[in-house]
């Protein structure tokens, strides 16, 4: 076939357009946004290393659901059970530690396992009864936290398990959830002046909760998958056409699958790491999580009807949350205002995005 | 006579009480052009889907190169290198021209857990493939849902060409083109069927049937009469068959009146 001549209706792409395509580029532009605002707004000790530290740690948690959230999301389905698969499995953790006298390594390991399953389950259920991911998670975010307070009521005698608080210094698993890391750093840090001493001696910032360092590992695997396997290629065509897909031998219920056990796993690690760094577990812990990541995966570009979305967004999305939910408290302003910020953040991030893919993907 | 490189025998489809197909025959040999003819809802796309692995036949069966098959999706078709151009294209408007071209098919590095998605390799193999069908496609990670809809078109044959290395089959693959891209398909397509695939070719479009097609067969109401060569009917007579697909008798006093009255 003879060559066919050049376009001349092409006009080179510019590295602002390129930039524009990014499906986070809403979510960035936000946080700028919501940096500078806090900025001015905010006292300095917000900026400090131990705000910092704080307002991290609050991101990472809600980093580390709203990067399967954002996947499941891009599949074109969602998990509302994911806030009370946190709460499960801290409880299940926390009474075999407690009542079933194992070590807390075994206790994390099978309370993972557990939520493995009941994430295969719950992602089972979805693909072969065709009910939408709505009522399938939603009746798991009942049932969920229902067996949660019950067994800590029968076993406990009341919803909250604590004395665990030792076991992030001797064991090595619980350490990995509930510890930190950088702690010889941060003295170091303190002894040349760097970082600010409290009367007794200790650094401000003793160290980076574990809980941080999960959300970056996991945050950036989702995105390696995403964007260069196969797999990554699979979790778009699920939800931007399933028939489509299909068609072209796509296992998009496996795919589904497969996310929902993610989902399940990131939850079990946000668990995990609450209640070996806080030493307890209680049947509300993670309520409203699922929201809160669903939002941050949105903020972050993610559609809500499937096949498009960003992981580096989500994680914005929940670097945006966890300044907006703790930055009230340095401003002076009543904390209780927090929601609606973020409830006129999560709007204007949303509405730019929408723009922004219409005019990238010409799909309205 | 050579092995036909798909049978169909007695082939029945049915949808609860729908009856889409009814004791279907029909074969296609390599190197040819295969036209399936016949009204809306005769059942020409059930037909396809079946051969595709996306339906399982009621009863009756399909060989490939004289085995019986049974495909249980439509991964099955496209290993036998059987690949289809759906009369919705099935192309993911949200995703990138590179993505769509190889969902499904990706080509791969094993790494530990994970296939490593070679995106080079399937850029420029994209990139080509588009080139050969008439597109120059600046950008492909540009999103199809920019493109307009004979580039769509053009996009999904050249996936199913790329793929289909016995077994093309086109649900109406020129309905949205013009005219020089569509003279460019029907070219590309004839170049093939001299490369010796087999190609299943749906169209509405009588022209396109008797230009490129070496036998039709045709479908009336999920049965068929049976399958014609080029040299056993003219052109009109195509045309009284593709009007309706009912009984010739009745069709042709039918198209003298209809004719008459349309034009
Ligand atoms: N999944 C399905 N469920 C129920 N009925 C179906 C299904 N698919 C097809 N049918 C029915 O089978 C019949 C044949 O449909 P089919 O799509 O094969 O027609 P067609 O020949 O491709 O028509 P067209 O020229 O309009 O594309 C129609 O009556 C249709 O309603
Ligand atoms: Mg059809």
């Amino acid at each position: 076939m003879s060559a066919i001549p050049k376009d001349e209706r092409f006009t080179r792409t510019s590295l602002f357009h390129a930039l524009m395509r990014r499906p986070e580029m809403g979510a960035v532009s936000g946080a700028v946004l919501v940096f500078l605002l806090f900025l001015l707004a905010a006292s300095p000790t917000m900026f400090s290393a131990r705000g910092v530290v704080n307002w991290l740690t609050v991101a990472g948690q809600l980093g580390v659901i709203a990067v399967s959230q954002c996947l499941l999301m891009i599949a074109g389905e969602f998990d509302l059970s994911v806030g009370s698969m946190i709460g499960f499995s801290g409880m299940v953790m926390a009474l075999l530690f407690r009542f079933a006298a194992v070590p807390a390594w075994a206790a994390i390991l099978a309370g993972i396992a557990i939520c493995l399953c009941l994430g295969w389950l719950i992602g089972t259920i979805r693909v072969r009864s065709g009910l939408p991911s709505f009522i399938v998670t939603l009746a798991f975010l009942f049932i969920l936290r229902g067996a949660t307070i019950v067994s800590a009521r029968m076993l406990n005698g009341s919803t909250m398990v604590g004395g665990m608080r030792e076991a992030k210094n001797t064991d090595v698993v619980a350490a990995l959830f509930g510890g930190q890391i950088g702690q010889g750093v941060c003295r170091w840090l303190a002894d040349i002046g760097w970082l600010e001493k409290l009367p007794n001696g200790t650094p401000t910032v003793t160290g980076l909760p574990m809980i941080i360092v999960w959300c970056l590992v996991l945050g950036a695997g989702a995105a390696f998958v995403l964007a260069h396997t196969r797999f990554g290629n699979w979790i778009f065509s699920a939800g931007g056409d399933p028939r489509a897909a299909r068609a072209v031998g796509v296992p998009v219920d496996a795919v589904k699958v497969r996310l929902f056990v993610y989902s399940a796993f990131c939850a079990s690690v946000f668990g995990a790491a609450q209640v070996f760094e806080y030493g307890s577990a209680d049947a509300s812990r993670g309520e409203l999580k699922e929201f809160e990541s669903i939002i941050a995966a949105v903020i972050g570009g993610a559609l809500l009807t499937g096949g498009y979305g960003s992981v580096v967004g989500a994680l914005v999305g929940a670097l945006i949350f966890g300044v907006v939910s703790q930055g009230f408290f340095y401003t002076g302003v009543d904390g209780d205002w927090f929601r609606i910020f973020l409830g006129c953040v999560l709007l204007g991030a949303v509405m730019f995005n929408t723009q922004v893919r219409r005019r990238v993907t010409g799909v309205y | 006579m050579p092995t036909p490189v798909i049978e169909v025998r007695g082939l029945t489809k049915h949808f609860g009480n729908i009856v889409a197909l009814q004791d279907v025959s029909m074969t296609l040999m390599a190197g040819e052009v295969h036209c399936l003819l016949g009204d809306n809802g005769a059942g020409k796309s059930t037909l396809i889907r079946t051969l595709a692995g996306n339906n399982r036949p009621t009863a009756g069966e399909i060989l490939f190169q004289g085995k019986p098959v049974a495909f249980r999706s439509p991964a099955d078709a496209l290993d036998l290198g059987i690949a289809t151009v759906y009369q919705d294209l099935g192309l993911v408007p949200l995703m990138s021209v590179m993505r769509n071209f190889f969902m499904g098919r990706e080509p791969v590095i094993d790494c530990v857990l994970f296939k490593l998605f070679r995106k080079s390799e399937a850029r420029r193999i994209a990139r080509e493939e588009m080139m050969k069908i008439g597109i120059d496609v600046r950008d492909v990670e540009q999103p199809i849902g920019t493109m307009s809809g004979g580039e769509r078109q053009s996009l999904a044959i050249a996936r199913a060409v790329y793929f289909g290395a016995r077994v093309l089959i086109l649900d109406e693959p020129t309905s949205a083109l013009g005219v020089r891209q569509t003279s460019m398909v029907l070219r590309y397509v004839a170049r093939l069927r001299n490369e010796g695939i087999g190609i299943i070719f749906i169209t509405h479009n009588v022209r396109h049937a008797y230009a490129i097609g070496d036998r039709f067969t045709v479908l009336n109401r999920g049965r068929t009469p049976g399958t014609f060569t080029r040299a056993e009917k003219t052109r009109d007579e195509l045309e009284e068959m593709m009007a309706g697909g009912r009984e010739m008798a009745d069709l042709t006093e039918h198209l003298s009146h209809d004719a008459l009255e349309h034009l």
